[in-house]
């Protein structure tokens, strides 16, 4: 493998000339390997599963392992290169792309990588600079590994990844991030996703005697919400589609979820990042949270589930009164956004259709006509109106049998209805869920999954994360202050990413610092009990 | 390190030297049953007889089986109860304390005993396990809310669990807090005079799930009468652990073969009641079973698949879990893999034949066992799910249309979903009401089926071709579906079966 060749040897021939292959071969070699699937999983074109690849791939992967992890961080430069080279002989046999590459990058290690006005997220080259210079690597492995040496806690982690091919290579994992990144240099997966920590390590899982010792252990307690969760309620958009106003709903969402974690739940390391696309993941890393069974995380997630059943179920909040204090917290944080990002932005009843699903959910029926035939009357008031409408015919007291008791019950539950956040609660309930990770980017938008500050949650606008085109462009117009003092900046802090990462680094840092604590701890008491033995 | 090390061993040592364990003299701890329950801490070690030994367990064996086909039916806790007494009270009674009956000792021993010795037979299997330690729970349930309440309190305060008492001013703080999460029909007069428990939410899962307790900082505040799912659960954390134990300790049983064979045959009569799904026995010959007559066969499927098919021909799609159930219910009608991935494939007509391999293929065939992990191609992939798992298992959420439309649908929209599929007669409706208002599904599942097929059963309950158990209530719907076509197509079937028989006969000759 070229990986192996030491630093001081430069471009692909003299690669070549070590492994004493013909150069074709070796290309080829490099193509197979990046196809192979390690599981049954994900499809599979016949023709690649065979058995003499997954030899290949196994050798590669011990030539990788075997190698010292120091020469990989000062050959980087020279190891894209060989990447690069291979790759642009394959790809774009005759493009400019490849010429741009080879003249510049070899000479000028920190030099700004060139983009041809084509370039776009799904371009290789452009993943492969980002994964390269701009993957915060360091401050994921801490964040899985929870103390700056390679623990099990990182090496026993699986990972997924889903190839440029679309296959999907699960149970991977890594003894540190140095590895990681090398191998997601090799596959440049369009994603990748993490799992949870197992009892042994994931590679090894087909070697154990027996399958039950093969078992996930510990995952963050994870949070998914959507936006097309909310398709029957939002009219701004709909699919894979957001702007502003909709996003509100994950505001809301990320909210009363945080608040629940934090002050019923005691949690205290919750992480939210925003998927690249129309929602945001939750991450809950307190060591506690992580060693959760499935029991567990069912029941809380059940605890934070709302709104329950299909468009078909009728009426989808079915909640005991007096409110639980949990619903009663939400409901007070709801209201506001309610009445601005609903009633005003969203405009829900706007039309007669829209305005039946209201009346289905209010339950006094000599009201309901009387609502009815005031708003067909006035066709396109709106909801504000109309919300304000229920009320005021209430108190004309037109309707002898109201009961007003179950009126504010109903639009109670109606509030909840429009705002309260639609988990999707598979994620949550089990261990063994992959999720996404931070910091990648998303294929189709092209915008990488940053975390998104929970103190200015409001402030946070999914449509002004920058996509991995711009952040590349921002190294190249950077230029350094005069004042630098010779300190070399890393690539991230040159761009529009570096908030993002400042953020992640200091929230991992709390993770490390708390878990190290505890550590002393435990060693100090022992130290006590072996001085009374 | 080197200290970590020592104190470990030194905890160890507390018990007993190990090489000297062997030949110590077995504890006895003196038996004396002071409660009703049990949390079947310490094993019996006095002797009984062999045929003791087996009748115990057998009885044993018979009132939790009993007990398990409840949670199959979906009997409410005062029906399995009021099922359960006259078999509790023959097989395996126990009587309170204040009973003052003679045979207080004898009882707890046997409940005692039997308990053991299944622990024995089913600490085999991780499966027996979990089926074991599920229903032991339920049977200390049961025992539990029947017992009166000191003799309950007097049990749990042996049992020496770790729970904080709220003290008075920490309940004063959090007063509407709590009243609020306690809630429901008992809404608390008075918060202090409740007695208030603080555990780690952990410990109480279900309380939590439900929002029946208020949670703060990472702990739960129990409401006395809640106890009962604490002390459950922590029966079956113990009952876990010690089956572990046991399994682990199974290899060396010292042991001649007296009782190796009882306990084998204890575990090979546990049998399951669930409405286990046969390939063979829902085959159907001579139907035909393709993807271009599902359409025409979907006026034989249960109210379920008939959703699940209808919005499939709405949207062009359905989301996972939909297509799951109806493509496991498809290969249990007898539909095979290629014509199912052709219904699959026409039945999306949105899509490109590309995204279609991508995403949908491969999932149609690892439902057949055609790919997947090994354990999933020898199993021939999923079995069809029962009305068990549809009720109970992945409620439907926004946008689905898998599940029980008995179950998940609001009564408005079951009405108009029978209405759409034929059935109008009001008597049928409201007795489905009414059904699904007892929590009932599957009576309102039999109601609606016996409906349909008013005049063929009347017919083959003439002839007698049908007895009872070809109508027993169906639980499966698969079984719906076969039931159905078979009465649908009664004449022809037998048309089909008199052909084979004069075959038959000429072969004889």
């Amino acid at each position: 493998m070229p990986h192996s060749v030491s630093p001081e040897e430069s471009a692909s021939p003299d690669a070549d000339a070590i492994i004493g292959e013909p150069k074709p071969e070796n290309i080829e070699l490099h193509e197979s390997a990046g196809t192979v699937v390690a599981d049954s999983v994900g499809p599979i074109e016949p023709s690649q599963a065979s058995d003499d690849q997954d030899m290949m791939m196994a050798d590669a992967g011990a030539v990788e392992e075997k190698m010292p992890v120091k020469m990989e961080a000062t050959a980087e430069v020279k190891l894209e290169d060989l990447f690069a080279d291979m790759d642009s002989d394959e790809e774009f046999p005759s493009s400019t792309g490849q010429g741009v590459n080879i003249s510049n990058s070899p000479e000028a290690p920190a030099s700004p990588l060139h983009l041809g006005p084509t370039s776009s997220a799904s371009d290789p080259q452009v993943m492969r600079s980002f994964y390269q210079r701009l993957f915060p690597w360091r401050y994921l492995f801490q964040w899985l590994n929870h103390s700056p040496t390679p623990s099990t806690d990182f090496g026993h982690r699986e990972f997924a990844f889903t190839l440029p091919n679309d296959a999907y290579l699960r149970y991977q994992s890594f003894p540190t991030h140095d590895l990681l990144r090398k191998d997601v240099l090799r596959l440049m997966p369009s994603r990748f996703e993490i799992g949870p920590v197992y009892s042994t390590n994931p590679r090894d899982r087909k070697t154990l005697r027996k399958s039950a010792a093969f078992k996930p252990i510990a995952k963050e307690l994870c949070f998914d919400i959507d936006l097309t969760d909310y398709d029957d309620i939002r009219t701004c958009c709909d699919k894979a589609n957001i702007c502003n106003k909709c996003w509100q709903f994950i505001t809301m969402a990320i909210k009363v979820v945080d608040v629940a974690l934090r002050d019923d739940f005691g949690f205290k390391h919750i992480m939210w990042v925003y998927s690249g696309r129309r929602g945001a993941h939750a991450w809950v890393c307190d060591k506690k949270a992580r060693q959760m069974d499935d029991q567990k995380r069912r029941a809380l997630a059940g605890y934070l589930e709302v709104i329950k059943g299909g468009a078909q179920g009728g009426k989808r909040v079915n909640i005991k009164r007096p409110l639980h204090p949990h619903v009663a917290r939400s409901l007070d944080i709801l209201k506001s956004h309610f009445q601005n990002d609903i009633l005003h932005d969203q405009d829900p009843w706007e039309t007669d259709e829209k305005f039946d699903r209201l009346l289905q959910l209010l339950p006094d029926k000599t009201l309901n006509e009387a609502l009815r035939k005031k708003w067909n009357s006035a066709p396109g008031r709106a909801s504000t109106a109309k919300w304000t409408d229920i009320d005021a015919l209430a108190k004309s007291g037109m309707s002898k049998s109201l009961d007003a008791k179950a009126l504010l019950d109903a639009k109670q539950d109606i509030v909840l209805e429009y705002t309260y956040p639609r988990l999707d609660i598979e994620v949550s309930k089990h261990l063994n869920h992959l999720l996404k990770s931070p910091f990648v980017v998303h294929p189709g938008t092209g915008r990488v999954c940053v975390p998104i500050n929970t103190k200015h949650c409001e402030d946070f606008d999914p449509l002004s994360v920058p996509t991995v085109t711009d952040l590349l462009r921002e190294i190249d117009e950077w230029t350094a202050p005069e004042d630098a003092n010779g300190k070399i900046a890393q690539d991230w802090e040159k761009t529009s990413l570096k908030p993002y990462v400042e953020y992640f680094r200091s929230f991992v840092l709390g993770i490390m610092k708390d878990e190290k604590d505890v550590k002393v701890k435990r060693e100090r008491e022992e130290a006590g009990d072996a001085m009374e033995f | 390190m080197i200290r970590q090390d020592f104190s470990r061993i030194d905890a160890k040592r507390k018990h007993a030297d190990h090489r000297k364990k062997q030949f110590a003299t077995p504890q006895y701890a003196a038996l004396q049953y002071d409660t009703r329950l049990n949390f079947y801490t310490i094993p019996p070690t006095a002797d009984i007889t062999l045929e003791q030994f087996e009748q115990w367990a057998i009885d044993r064996l018979r009132v939790l089986a009993e007990l398990e086909a409840c949670s199959f039916r979906n009997k409410t806790p005062q029906e399995t109860a009021a099922y359960m007494k006259p078999l509790l009270d023959k097989y395996l009674p126990l009587s309170g304390t204040s009973s003052g009956s003679s045979k207080l000792q004898e009882e707890r021993m046997k409940d005692h005993y039997s308990h053991f010795i299944l622990r024995l037979a089913f600490a085999s299997t991780e499966d027996l396990r979990r089926r074991f330690s599920r229903v032991e729970s339920m049977l200390f349930r049961l025992r539990f809310m029947e017992n009166d309440i000191k003799e309950r309190q007097l049990f749990v305060e042996g049992l020496n669990l770790e729970w904080d008492i709220v003290g008075k001013e920490e309940k004063m703080r959090w007063s509407e807090e709590l009243r609020a999460a306690a809630g429901g029909p008992l809404v608390l007069r008075n918060v202090e005079d409740e007695s208030w428990f603080k555990v780690d939410w952990e410990r109480v899962p279900e309380l939590v799930e439900g929002r029946r307790v208020f949670v703060r900082g990472g702990k739960a505040y129990v409401p006395g009468r809640e106890q009962i799912s604490m002390v459950v659960a922590e029966f079956t954390k113990r009952l876990d652990k010690a089956l572990e134990m046991t399994s682990r300790a199974l290899p060396r049983l010292d042991e001649d073969d007296r009782l190796t064979p009882i306990l084998a045959h204890l575990s090979n009569n546990f049998t399951t009641p669930d409405a286990s799904y046969s390939s063979s026995a829902t085959s159907l010959p001579g139907a035909d079973i393709s993807a271009r007559n599902i359409d025409n066969l979907s006026s034989s499927f249960p109210l379920c698949m008939q959703n699940l098919h209808r919005s499939l021909r709405r949207d062009a799609h359905l989301k996972h879990y939909g297509r799951l159930q109806y493509t496991l219910f498809l290969k249990g009608i007898g539909l095979n893999l290629e014509e199912c991935l052709v219904f699959w494939r026409t039945a999306f007509s949105k899509i490109t034949d590309d995204t279609f391999n991508k995403e949908y293929r491969y999932n149609v065939r690892h439902a057949y066992g055609d790919v997947g992990g090994d354990s999933n191609r020898r199993g021939n992939g999923y079995s069809p799910f029962s009305c068990q798992k549809i009720l109970t298992e992945h409620p439907p959420g926004p946008g689905e249309s898998h599940g029980c439309p008995y179950r998940h649908f609001s009564i408005d929209n079951l009405t108009a979903l029978l209405q759409a599929v034929g059935v109008k007669d009001h008597e049928v409706l409201r007795g489905v009401k009414e059904d699904k208002e007892k929590m009932k599904f599957h009576m309102a599942c039999n109601r609606v089926f016996e409906y349909a097929h008013k005049q063929e059963i009347k017919k083959v309950k003439e002839d007698g071709t049908w007895g009872a158990a070809e109508l027993e209530t169906i639980v499966h719907p698969n079984e719906y579906f076969k039931r159905s076509y078979l009465l649908k197509n009664l004449g022809k079937k037998e048309a089909a079966s008199e052909d084979e028989e004069r075959a038959d006969v000429k072969m004889e000759d």
